[in-house]
């Protein structure tokens, strides 16, 4: 089952303008607001890989935790234009408190 | 804690008997099933975090050139010069299996081949730290689709062992437990019944006995009397 897929960017305007000129999908959004309705319609279309700013992503957890456990799409958290705001790494450490039941690295 | 509603039948032992060996069986298999994915898990949150660093690092740096480059042009500019992409990506993705968890695993066509053709503007127009920036980006997109596979990856995993870790403890902690005890329960009740027939036995013996000793007594008395009184009229 080796269809094609989409891979779309989601964040503010200058984070993700980049993205354009190597072909991929970009979605300028301006709030959290707009990125979850936008993350929600992608869910539905062939989107397999979703990159999405941190900076939205810090008021997203529940759009974010309802598709963690999807096979598709991915949502994978880049660093915006303000920097790393820690939340993708937190994530793994979450991820690892799942898995073992205790923090242990 | 021994379920009361459990029947002390032969039968019922049969059953919890076979149920147990298929809960102890599950249990190890199930338990082998956690450590082989947390192996595995381990090792994917390992590669995930090293890559996550390098990642986001690169992509700092990207995001500075871009913020150079836009300094240089004017912001129309710039949206002009990328609004027309000249490259596109084709996503495939495969499922490739690990312990019963299905992961993805991307692979990428791009539409132009080299990758000093991506460039969707004219160089007359644009600044040359544009080019820098968008070729910098370029040489990080390969990372983060690998990155975005492997956490997708380490995700899965980990919800994965979540569910054989609650099924484990499970196992371990209520099915075996308490099917052993329902065992224990139904092997003291048939005992009992055991004993108690034999009691009742022995008991019904003894009556019998003593009643056919009373008859014989009976019957010698009488035998004794009428001989005594046969001997007396003569």
């Amino acid at each position: 089952m080796a269809a094609t897929y989409q891979i779309a960017v989601i964040g503010d305007w200058e984070s993700v303008m980049g993205f354009r000129a190597l072909g991929l999908d970009t979605y300028p959004v301006t709030s959290a607001d707009e990125a979850r309705e936008r993350v929600r319609e992608l869910a539905k279309t062939d989107c397999a890989v979703i990159y999405l700013t941190e900076t939205l992503a810090k008021d997203m957890g529940d759009t974010l935790s309802r598709y963690k456990d999807e096979l598709r799409p991915a949502i994978i958290l880049i660093p915006g234009r303000e920097g790393s705001l820690g939340i993708g790494k937190r994530d793994i450490q979450r991820a690892i408190e799942r898995a073992v039941g205790a923090d242990i690295l | 804690m021994a379920n009361i509603t459990v029947t002390p039948t032969r039968m019922e032992l049969t059953r919890l008997k076979g149920k147990l060996k298929t809960a102890r069986r599950g249990h190890k298999l199930l338990k082998d099933k956690r450590d082989g994915l947390m192996k595995e898990f381990l090792e994917t949150v390992r590669e995930v975090r090293a890559l996550r660093a390098e990642v986001e690092e690169e992509l700092m740096r990207v995001h500075r050139s871009f913020t150079v480059a836009s300094a240089i042009m004017s912001s129309e500019a710039l949206e002009q010069a990328l609004i027309l992409p000249k490259q596109s990506v084709e996503l495939t993705m495969t499922m490739q299996n690990i312990m019963s968890v299905n992961v993805p695993v991307y692979a990428y066509q791009t539409k132009t081949q080299s990758a000093s053709d991506i460039y969707p503007y004219g160089f007359a127009a644009t600044s040359g730290e544009l080019d820098t920036a968008v070729s910098a980006l370029g040489g990080v997109f390969e990372k983060m689709l690998k990155l975005a596979q492997i956490e997708k990856s380490a995700q899965l995993m980990a919800e994965e062992i979540e569910k054989t870790r609650r099924r484990v403890n499970a196992l371990e902690y209520v099915v075996i437990p308490q099917t052993e005890e329902n065992i224990r329960y139904i092997t003291m009740k048939l005992d009992e019944n055991d004993r108690s027939t034999t009691t009742r036995l022995m008991k019904v013996k003894d009556m019998l006995l003593k009643e056919a000793l009373e008859e014989k007594r009976e019957m010698t008395a009488k035998a004794v009397a009428s001989s005594d009184g046969a001997a007396t009229m003569a």
